[in-house]
């Protein structure tokens, strides 16, 4: 119950800051009309409506990573969280506190995307249902990493590194503005290494319904959710009993 | 029993000695200020007694419990409005003590009998929906003691709790704690001298983390032959200098 109560302010925190509406929702939903204005006109692979929605939605999911980032950080540096550490609230209360509430942002998120998606020809199936399910361990990695952020960096660093660094690096490794064949065989093994152009592949191997490539892309996404969930798990209880 | 004891609390940090040995008694229902200049380490005591930093060495007891042994019991029976306000900045004022009914584990029965007892006492009424953020100084302040007192607590820290407010709302605030005395124990911290002298039952002067001196305001300008507070604690942290 205690852990609601948290996850529910911390939702009201996010949700009433008007950069959440605009980096969340209006900035991919821009991304999408724009590349596809770019798309009709000069036609691309990359840039078709199957394989732009997926890389489009999971490129938002940076912004999650911003979003939990700047909450702790504020929280850190105003002692609302010293006020909450003496209180009865365990460290079970506040990680589930932060991480739970951006799940359905991230889903919203998503769900928005695809129908942007719909709008801009991307074929009505059941595969939608099982991308946005599978956007879920996808956001957990990004929350986490802003649990991870957030517990070790103030807000000023948090928007350089969450919002300018890595907003970026997760979209040029990516693979949804440019084939990584096209960097170089040393970028795409470092890409390859990264969950992010997983993420991307495993929503396009859902919405494709290349059933038979979502496995390897889904262990490596699961693998780096994990890592980074308990690494800013030991990172949050360290600065905790600081 | 003391509702506050310390036995050689000391804190150190690499080379500097933020408290010193502390021997510190305060009994039931005090209102005991700590005063002293920058660094002397009054806020530091504070940290330890409420949970938020461990000592290196020593121990104290809140109501009997050891701060080394019974931290989860202490949690219960503290209350802290810290220096900054730490406040949700996003969230109304009914949202801020709602919050914090929950983190305590109240009914809905409860909750809303316990934001309508503090709503009374600290005359919230006329800004219960509006955001903390757009609140004064002034308001801020109330509303961070007034979270503080939410659980019930039979020790209150308050950090500083008039720093920067304009004289208005000083003794405004200065009623308020007032009316607290003999139910709650008190431990302030300070660094306006008159504050001190209004407000306390007992003073204790702190010096490069160690607690020079304890009794209340007119034995301590009876000790140092000044007729204000103010003199009384120059002298005090003067001699010592020499």
């Amino acid at each position: 119950m205690k852990t609601f109560t948290f996850a529910d302010r911390c939702s009201k925190e996010i949700l009433r800051d008007p950069l959440t509406l605009i980096f969340g929702l209006g900035f991919p939903v821009i991304l999408l009309l724009l590349l596809s204005a770019i798309q009709a006109n000069i036609p691309v692979k990359l840039f078709e409506i199957e394989r732009l929605t997926p890389g489009i939605t999971v490129f938002g999911l940076s912004f999650m990573t911003l979003f939990s980032a700047t909450l702790i950080a504020k929280d850190r540096e105003s002692s609302f969280l010293q006020r909450l550490y003496t209180t009865p609230l365990r460290p079970i209360d506040f990680i589930l506190g932060y991480i739970l509430p951006i799940i359905p942002i991230a889903t919203t998120q998503t769900v928005v995307c695809y129908l942007i998606g719909f709008l801009l020809g991307l074929t009505v199936t059941m595969n939608i249902l099982y991308a946005i399910l599978m956007i879920i361990p996808v956001s957990v990695f990004y929350i986490s990493l802003g649990l991870l952020c957030g517990s070790i960096m103030n807000t000023k660093q948090v928007g350089g590194i969450c919002g300018a660094l890595l907003t970026n690096l997760s979209a040029f490794l990516s693979g949804v503005w440019f084939d990584l064949e096209l960097v170089g065989n040393t970028f795409r093994k470092i890409a390859n290494v990264l969950p992010f152009v997983h993420a991307v592949e495993l929503e396009r191997a859902v919405i494709n319904g290349s059933f038979s490539e979502i496995l390897p892309h889904l262990c490596v996404v699961l693998i780096y959710a994990i890592i980074t969930t308990i690494g800013a798990i030991l990172l949050f209880l360290r600065q905790m009993r600081k | 029993m003391y509702a506050i004891k310390t036995v050689e609390l000391t804190k150190k940090y690499k080379d500097l000695t933020a408290v010193d040995k502390l021997n510190l008694q305060v009994k039931k229902g005090e209102l005991f200020s700590l005063l002293g200049v920058n660094g002397a380490g009054k806020t530091t005591v504070i940290k330890m007694l409420s949970g938020l930093i461990k000592s290196t060495s020593g121990d104290a007891f809140i109501e009997g419990n050891s701060i080394l042994q019974n931290a989860k019991a202490i949690k219960n029976i503290i209350g802290l409005s810290p220096q900054e306000t730490a406040i949700a900045p996003n969230l109304s004022v009914k949202e801020n003590l709602e919050l914090f009914c929950g983190v305590y584990g109240f009914s809905k029965e409860k909750s809303k009998a316990k934001i309508k007892e503090l709503s009374e006492q600290f005359k919230l009424h006329d800004i219960m929906s509006k955001k903390t953020a757009k609140l004064s100084g002034g308001w801020q302040r109330r509303l961070s003691i007034a979270i503080a007192l939410i659980g019930e607590p039979s020790v209150l820290f308050l950090d500083e709790p008039t720093l920067g407010l304009d004289v208005i709302a000083r003794s405004e605030l200065w009623d308020i704690i007032n009316s607290l005395k003999g139910r709650v124990t008190v431990i302030l911290t300070t660094h306006y001298m008159e504050e001190a002298q209004a407000l306390s039952d007992r003073i204790g002067i702190m010096k490069d983390g160690k607690l020079l001196i304890t009794g209340s305001p007119d034995e301590l300008m009876k000790m140092t032959s000044a007729d204000t507070i103010e003199k009384a604690f120059i002298s005090i942290v003067k001699e010592d200098r020499i």
